[in-house]
């Protein structure tokens, strides 16, 4: 590896939720998301707990919250049309939420099932009162999940951060 | 108006009373939507009750969030068959944590209460064209998905040791509770969300919450 190449920004994610001293982070089998959860899995300061569908992530932010502790929820947007009842949680409790969502379903996408709800993903978000804050370049990355750290932690928002599938790269069938 | 269910024996508010009996500071409690919620308001309102007014299938993973953010305290979940077999995932989720300080009791009286005492799964099959369910075991479903301490309470002899378990076992601990039907007074706590978090995290963690 080039000493001199910049950092990668999953582990810049990383970074980012021990600065903002996240405890618990919630999360169901992503490849998107795999080199964070598996950073999060080997911290000693982070619980990490695999959910069976997305919703439960909420409830369990909820939870941590009342305790006083700060959590994230990492999920794809396939999962977001499982949260959105439980969402609801963020308005009538008012607590700080903050999510980082893999995106699917975006132009390039091989997999036609993934669009309906890859499309609806910021629109269902911000229907159910989110912040929603999209970002397409890696340099980006850190300054935007930093900057929702604090509208949540500080601000007491519930924000989510759509990771776009130009970050992340467009999967093709068989790649792993 | 109590309703003769054979095996269903044991009065929901009576057992409540008796799980949150001398709550300390020690004890934070979740209940579920409708009844269970009405059921720990009368037993006594306090700041470290959490009654969730929706939310369907939320209390078992909020206590899971409480119990891992407070390990050194005891977290109760109460909540109805209805509610449980909404987020049945959840239990999964909690035996892959294996918190010892998490309790869940569910209040299964085989109806869903709040829309007008319809069948629910814990209902056995084969029990008329309305009232028919499948049978569905919850203490059977908890243990399978790997909370090795689970039972199933439906005599009345049994609640001081379900009291005790809920209170002090080694958790997670899953108790379904058999409950017969019964229309009650509602007894209702603040609905303001903002107000129950807000009021439960300053009793917990002192002014900072």
């Amino acid at each position: 590896m080039n000493a001199n190449a910049a950092p990668d920004w999953r582990d810049q994610i990383f970074e980012v939720l021990r600065a903002h001293d996240i405890r618990q982070v919630y999360h169901v089998p992503d490849a998107g998301h795999a080199r964070l959860i598996e950073a999060c899995q080997r911290s000693a300061s982070i619980r990490t707990v695999v959910l069976t569908t997305e919703e439960e992530g909420v409830a369990l932010a909820a939870g941590a919250w009342l305790g006083g502790q700060r959590s994230v929820l990492l999920m794809q947007s396939s999962g977001v049309g499982n949260t959105i009842n439980m969402m609801g949680l963020t308005k009538t409790l008012r607590f700080p939420f903050l999510t980082l969502i893999t995106m699917r379903g975006e132009l390039g996408e091989f997999n036609s099932w993934q669009y309906p709800m890859g499309q609806g993903t910021p629109k269902v978000l911000e229907a159910m009162g989110l912040l929603v804050c999209p970002v397409a370049a890696a340099a980006d990355v850190k300054a935007t999940v930093d900057a929702a750290a604090r509208a949540a932690f500080n601000g007491g928002q519930a924000v989510a951060v759509l990771l776009r599938q130009k970050l992340i790269g467009i999967k093709n069938f068989g790649e792993k | 108006m109590k309703k003769a269910i054979p095996g269903l024996l044991l009065e929901r508010r009576a057992v409540v009373r008796q799980l949150l009996k001398d709550p300390d500071d020690d004890l934070l409690v979740i209940a579920g939507l409708g009844s269970s919620c009405w059921d720990i308001t009368a037993a006594g309102d306090r700041p470290l009750n959490m009654p969730l007014w929706g939310g369907m299938g939320a209390p078992v993973a909020m206590g899971l969030g409480l119990a891992l953010a407070q390990p050194g305290k005891r977290v109760l979940v109460i909540t109805g068959d209805g509610d449980m077999l909404m987020s049945l995932g959840s239990l999964a989720t909690v035996a892959a944590q294996q918190p010892e300080n998490l309790a869940i009791v569910v209040l299964d009286n085989e109806k869903y209460g709040e829309t007008g005492n319809q069948a629910t799964h814990t209902s056995p099959r084969d029990n008329g064209p309305t009232a028919s369910g499948a049978g569905a075991d919850l203490g059977a479903i908890a243990k399978a998905c790997g909370i090795a301490d689970s039972a199933t309470v439906r005599e009345p002899g049994a609640v001081a040791q379900l009291v005790g378990d809920a209170r002090t076992a080694q958790g997670p601990i899953f108790r379904v509770v058999k409950v017969m039907v019964e229309k009650l007074e509602l007894v209702m706590p603040p609905q303001d969300g903002a107000l129950l978090k807000d009021r439960f995290r300053r009793a917990l963690l002192g002014p900072a919450g």
